[in-house]
Order: structure tokens, then sequence, then C-alpha cells
């Protein structure tokens, strides 16, 4: 389904990245590889860098030292690659904590924007992937209204199938459920836990500690910037090596 | 010894059909330069956001000096002043509609800037996580999202300018207040005249005020 070799190859590898921001040592040395089909789940707490992390990938943070590829594309220090930046981002879905759908667009007209404009896909071709996306996520009896008109939830949801709708081939998460009233995070970890089943390779910022240990392949714990710790959920959780790690476990799974 | 004084309705009322000439003046000069001002705004209000600081740069320049002094100034400027530049004389209704577009411009520079950077930053990066160009995240998500919260702003200029207007008596363009002087030159009805005049202006700028509270009412503006 790929073409070439790429499955064989990382889609992300960061290298020695480092991101300062004035004085703030964001970033330290971090290396880090993603393969094709892996569910990577970041972990830390707030301020730790791990949001920063993934949206290095896509070019939403610029960094200063170290190199990131991406889908074998180069991301150059200092945001200078504008070029590889775009076909990247072409190919790198996101879902974000705060939705950020476009208000002034319905439903329907959100999830074709890209791939009509980026993907130059006729309207009739968009539309036909948009219902299915939409049914999948269960939106498409609302595909007319706008997103004010929906729960926080609903628009995770619609959020998701815009990413999905370029058919990327890594989605990003930066703490989906994070703006969620607690009654409605189960229905867009549904949706993801679903993504996560068919195979899509996702990177997953999030301070749901059961659902990282249901679905990652691998998780990461990422302190003052640096990545302390990672494995498989089995063992990160259960069996944690650092003392970082089992300390903000202590805290976060207390309760 | 006894001031009575009575106001004249009959007067007052027989001022309005030499007022009227005054109403189309006022309106072309209004939003004529309110149309070019428009376009000013938008491109100045632009650069006055670019990251690059050699192009914000004349923008600032821009809004400064138009916001900064006054319109009669610059009217009188574009009237009396530019001609000795330019060789020629320059027409009263060309200065007006001018004197409006470069001042309602600076202002509206202010509106566009407001407009844009009002907009959540969230909206870009996820035009950008989508593959969109800047041009087109700008084109497609920033700019019809800016537009909306615009109007209510745009509307308030307008009124300002439309007010405005008045002082180009100045120059002789023949809007209301000019018609007004014209007409109490040989009447001496100044009170009837005058309030009649302020009438105009009022039946002008509160027609405009419902027009735009019908455009929020049906959504249209805002957000």
């Amino acid at each position: 389904m790929t073409q070439g070799d790429t499955t064989s190859t990382p889609i992300v590898r960061m290298e020695k990245v480092n991101k300062h921001f004035g004085s703030l040592h964001v970033l330290k040395d971090i290396d880090l590889e993603v393969q094709h089909g892996e569910v990577v789940v970041v972990i830390g707490a707030s301020g730790s860098g791990k949001s920063t992390l993934i949206r290095c990938i896509n070019g939403l943070e610029e960094f200063q030292q170290g190199h990131i590829e991406v889908d074998d594309k180069e991301l150059l220090p200092d945001g200078k690659s504008a070029r590889a930046l775009q076909k990247i981002r072409t190919e790198v879905g996101m879902v974000f904590q705060q939705f950020n759908l476009f208000p002034h667009l319905s439903v329907l007209d959100n999830v074709i924007l890209a791939p009509m404009k980026v993907r130059g896909w006729s309207r009739a071709d968009a539309l036909e992937i948009a219902e299915r996306l939409l049914e999948r996520v269960g939106i498409a009896d609302q595909s007319a209204k706008h997103p004010a008109q929906l729960s926080g939830g609903q628009q995770q949801r619609v959020a998701l199938a815009r990413a999905l709708a370029m058919e990327p081939r890594l989605m990003l998460f930066d703490e989906p459920t994070s703006a969620l009233d607690p009654e409605m995070i189960g229905e867009v970890l549904d949706a993801m836990r679903e993504l996560a089943k068919e195979g899509m390779t996702m990177v997953i910022v999030t301070h749901e500690m059961g659902f990282a240990r249901e679905v990652a392949d691998r998780v990461i714990f990422i302190d003052r910037g640096e990545i302390v710790e990672q494995g498989p959920p089995e063992t990160l959780f259960d069996a944690p090596q650092n003392d970082r790690t089992r300390n903000f476990l202590s805290r976060v799974l207390k309760h | 010894m006894e001031v009575t004084f009575q106001f004249d309705w009959a007067a007052a009322f027989r001022s309005i059909p030499h007022l009227l000439p005054g109403i189309p003046w006022t309106l072309l000069i209004s939003f004529g330069g309110l149309a070019i001002g428009f376009f000013i705004g938008i491109f100045f209000g632009l650069l006055r956001i670019s990251p690059l600081r050699w192009l914000r740069f004349p923008a600032i320049l821009y809004i400064e000096v138009f916001r900064g002094t006054p319109i009669l100034v610059q009217v009188l400027f574009i009237f009396y002043g530019l001609p000795q530049l330019l060789g020629g004389p320059i027409n009263a209704l060309t200065a007006g509609i001018a004197a409006i577009a470069v001042n309602s411009g600076a202002y509206i520079s202010e509106v566009v800037r407001g407009g844009v950077q009002s907009i959540e930053r969230g909206q870009r990066e996820a035009s950008l996580s989508l593959g969109l160009s800047r041009t087109q995240a700008f084109r497609y998500v920033i700019w019809p999202q800016a537009f909306r919260r615009m109007i209510p702003p745009l509307g308030n200029q307008a009124i300002i300018s439309i007010k405005d207007t008045s002082l180009f008596s100045v120059i002789g363009v023949g809007e209301l207040v000019r018609q007004g002087q014209i007409y109490i030159a040989t009447t001496f009805t100044a009170l009837e005249v005058y309030l009649m005049v302020a009438l105009m202006y009022l039946a002008i700028t509160w027609s405009l005020s419902i027009a735009l509270r019908q455009l929020e009412r049906r959504g249209l503006v805002g957000q």
C-alpha cells in the first residue's frame, strides 16, 4: 500500500533535537523514531515539553539544533524548510486540544476544504470521502450544522474526520480530550481506538493513562524537556525504572 | 426691553428643498471616500501585521500621519496645497473624496489589523496542519472570520466619515452644510436651517445604524 521501501524506514526520525525559548531549554537532545503503524503515547506533566515535541513533527514549533525527518522529508532548524514543511503537513494530520474547527464553515465544509484546496480533488470526490468519514465518527446527521451547534465531543470527532480526509500517513494528537467534559471523553477515545486498530500510525499526547495503557505500542515519559524513559505500556506503567517516572505515575495514577 | 423669539417652523420646512441637493454630494463624498479607504485600509492593515519590519514601517508611518492630523487640515492641504505641487487645480469633489479616503484608510487599517489579530492562533495552526499554504489559510480561514468581526467597527467609521464631510464646506463643495450656508445667506434663518441640516445627517447615519443592526441580527456579523 505504500510506495517503495518506506514501510521499513521510520516515518518520524528525530535526532538530538533541541529547542530553546529565550533562556528556557524546552527540548533537550530528543531522539525519537516512530515506525509505520506504531502507536506512540507521550506522557508527562504540563510544561514538560510533550506538546512542543509533537508540534515539532509538523513544524508548528521551530527547533534550533538537531535533525527531524518525517516521511523521508527533512525539517531544518529555525524553520528554514518551507517547501518540505508543506509537503510534510499534507501527509501528517493533527488533532488539537481546542478542536480548532473553522467556525464560519459547516461541518461538511470543514472536512472538504483541505482535500479540495491542497489535494485538488473535485467537490464530488471530497464530499464522498467526507461523508464516509463523518459516518464513521458518528456525525453524519450533523454535517450541515456549524461547529458552534455541536457538543465538544462531536466537535473533536469532526476535527478527527477533517484531519483524516487528507488521508494522512501519520496522525498527531495534542491532548485531544483535555478540553472535553468528562462524559464526552469516551466517544473521542473510542474513535481514536478504532483508528489505531485500523493500523494508523499515531503519536498521542494525553493524560488518559488507561487509554495509553490500552492502545499504545510504546509509551514515552518526558520530563523537563527530556525523554526520561520509554517502553511498552506494561513495563512503563507497572515497572518504571526511573525515579522521575515513578514519581510522576504515583501522582497521576493515585486518584 | 423684551426679547421674543419664535422658532419659525414654516422657514424650517421651506429650507428643505434647498438643502436636499446637498445630500447626494454628502453621500458621494463619504461613500466614494470610504470605498477607496477600505482598500487602502486592507493594504496598510495587512502590511502593519507583516512579519517583515520594512513592510510594517511604511504602514505605521501612514497610519500615524493620517490619524494624527486633523481631517480639516488634510482637505485644505489637498485642495489648496497640492495644486502648488501639481501645477494645476484639483476640483473640490476630488479633494473631498481623497481626504475621506486617506483619513478613513488610516483608521480602517487599524480595524483590519485588529480583526485579523483577533482570530485565534489555533485557526491558523489547524489550517497549516492540513497542508494549506499561508496564503490559503488567510484566504479561506482567517479573512472570512476577521471580516465578520470588522463590520461593526467599519460601520462606526462610516458614520464618522459621513459627519466629517460637513467640514468640506470650507472648500466649497456643495454638500449639506454648504447648501445650508448658501440658503442662510439670503434668509437669515440660521436656527431653523441648521436644525434641518442636523436632522438630515441624523437620517443618514441612523439608517446606516439600522442596516448594520439588521446584519448583526441575521448572524452575518461577529462571532
